[in-house]
């Protein structure tokens, strides 16, 4: 029987919830699911763990050393628990695809990256090119699985759950290489982009820095999340953490709302398991038309404004 | 301080994925192939430092057939000074890349690798970080920022949350992002001086490299396709249609 360890994304106060996310890939997989806090004073989220669904135990790991998110010192401490698992998992997020291919390199195995379904315990189904193609992928014989999971292929987890907390001593100590030095955040008051049920998104035709507000009002009206393309965030006019795509975030709100994107493929692929996808774009010829659920050929700076005063 | 770069040749960003019938992979054949794009970008991360007086020699690196000789002569024609192939017929996956590369660093002895977030055809993301495992070094992933302050670097990675700094002893693998910066166009007198540059092949069994471990990959399908929707003439349309779907 499979027995998977789950390495929980969070920011010190609150699980992200790309952790409830593996659980239900790691449901998917079947087996027992443990979960791995790593962190200083986590006693509240390794509680919002144990509280997830089908999850056996959670492993708190409490040391200075381990406060800020530094692959080069979170690693040591999985691999160091690795023996005791067929499976470790974590987020497709920056968090785990920072630390999940260093553990994989130290178990010595390729890592599975972005998981977006599973066949068997030890065959998934993963994007390539872009999401322009899926495939199988199976690990060597008799090897670990060290995998990350694509969060916008998963659905959250339920919190009925009651799984035992143990507190566990860190195994390894600070590396001196390395050094956390801060995090700047312009994320602010809104619905978080990966977790947000309706997003509002805005592309090159904004122009401006100043227009880019238009979307942040109409997102603050629907309490929505922002987002963006790469172009907008190439051309300055919001900050990179909204960029939506390949190389950007991977989302799957019920609502999506592009305003002036054309849809690059790349900008596509971080979209496709939206529920529904709406465009408006000047361009009747724009790409995102191809995809799009419910399409409006219009310059997005009448029809915001028009939205806004029938949304009242 | 030299400085080791490291180049995937890909299928170009631009051409239209097409999965073989047979499942086998995509389609290839008559297709542009280039640089990966990241790597285009760390390799002109390199070219700064060096043009800053802060590196002596930028050398490429690629693990491949002979055709990816084509992408490491791009890279010299961009500035690199010299290039190294390490030779194969197998397709490598990431941590088999990471090992051939970690014999070429001990070899060489570079204060900074620096290579692209992600390769834009197995979109794995692996290879830096499992470079710096190995080497038992710092990573510095997602980077968007990079600040040489003597025997260590300041770097900014770009993070679901936003920006994050952290500081590294070299030497130090860096993973770059697209908004490190722009890289540079190629010349034409640059290709031809690039021909000349030193280009060093290596089989990878020279190199002792273990190859083991290589993930099954089978059965390429081509991705569910949406439906292609509705279009509406104005915001009333679009509003009355989002409530009729209960999304308002």
């Amino acid at each position: 029987m499979s027995r998977i360890l789950i390495i929980a994304e969070h920011d010190g106060a609150t699980l992200n919830i790309s952790t409830s996310k593996c659980v239900t890939c790691a449901q998917a997989i079947g087996g027992d699911i443990d979960i791995l806090v790593m962190g200083q004073g986590i006693d509240a989220v390794a509680a919002e763990a144990a509280a997830l669904d089908s999850v056996s135990r959670v492993l708190a790991v409490n040391a200075e050393h381990l406060a800020a998110p530094l692959a080069v010192n979170l690693a040591a401490e999985v691999v160091g628990l690795s023996a005791d698992y067929t499976h470790l998992v974590g987020p497709s997020t920056t968090f785990g695809r920072d630390l999940m291919p260093r553990v994989a390199a130290l178990c010595g195995v390729n890592q599975i990256s972005d998981i977006m379904e599973v066949s068997s315990a030890e065959s998934f189904k993963r994007p390539v090119y872009a999401g322009n193609a899926i495939v199988q992928a199976e690990p060597a014989n008799g090897t670990k699985v060290v995998a990350t999971v694509r969060t916008a292929s998963w659905k959250a987890a339920g919190s009925g759950g009651s799984a035992s907390i143990e507190q566990r001593g860190a195994s390894g100590s600070a590396a001196a290489h390395t050094r956390y030095v801060g995090l700047s955040s312009e994320g602010g008051e809104r619905p978080d982009l990966q977790s947000a049920p309706k997003v509002v998104s805005g592309g090159r035709a904004l122009a401006s820095e100043e227009n880019f507000e238009l979307i942040y009002k109409l997102a603050d009206k629907l309490g929505a999340g922002v987002g963006a393309s790469r172009a907008a965030v190439d051309a300055g006019y919001c900050p990179n953490d909204m960029q939506v795509g390949q190389t950007g975030k991977i989302i799957s709100p019920d609502l999506y709302i592009a305003f002036g994107i054309s849809g690059a493929i790349q900008h596509v692929t971080g979209i496709k398991d939206a529920g529904t996808i709406v465009a408006v774009n000047k361009d009747p010829e724009a790409p995102i038309f191809e995809i799009a659920d419910i399409g409006l050929v219009g310059d997005l700076f009448n029809v915001i404004p028009e939205i806004e005063s029938q949304l009242g | 301080m030299k400085i080791l770069v490291g180049i995937k040749r890909v299928v170009d960003y631009n051409v239209r994925i097409r999965v073989l019938p047979d499942g086998s992979g995509v389609d290839t054949d008559g297709v542009k192939m280039s640089v990966n794009p990241f790597d285009e970008i760390a390799l002109e991360e390199a070219l700064r430092i060096k043009e800053a007086g802060n590196a002596e020699e930028v050398i490429v690196i690629s693990v491949g057939g002979d055709e990816c000789q084509q992408q490491l002569r791009t890279g010299l024609a961009m500035g690199a000074d010299r290039a190294i192939q390490v030779q194969t017929s197998e397709p490598l996956q990431p941590l088999s890349v990471a090992r051939a590369f970690l014999k070429i660093v001990e070899r060489e002895d570079p204060g900074l690798v620096i290579l692209g977030k992600q390769a834009i055809d197995d979109d794995n993301s692996q290879t830096a970080q499992m470079l710096a495992a190995l080497w038992d070094r710092p990573q510095a992933t997602f980077a968007s920022k990079l600040e040489l302050n003597g025997s260590s670097a300041s770097v900014t990675r770009e993070v679901d949350a936003g920006l994050e700094t952290i500081e590294v002893d070299l030497p130090a693998v860096i993973s770059v992002d697209l908004r490190m910066n722009e890289p540079r166009f190629v010349k034409l007198p640059d290709i031809m001086k690039a021909k000349r540059k030193p280009l060093e092949v290596i089989s990878l069994d020279d190199l002792d490299v273990t190859v083991d471990g290589q993930l099954g990959i089978s059965q390429f399908t081509p991705p569910p396709q949406r439906e292609k929707g509705i279009m509406v003439d104005d915001a009333s349309q679009l509003l009355q249609e989002l409530k009729n779907r209960g999304l308002l």
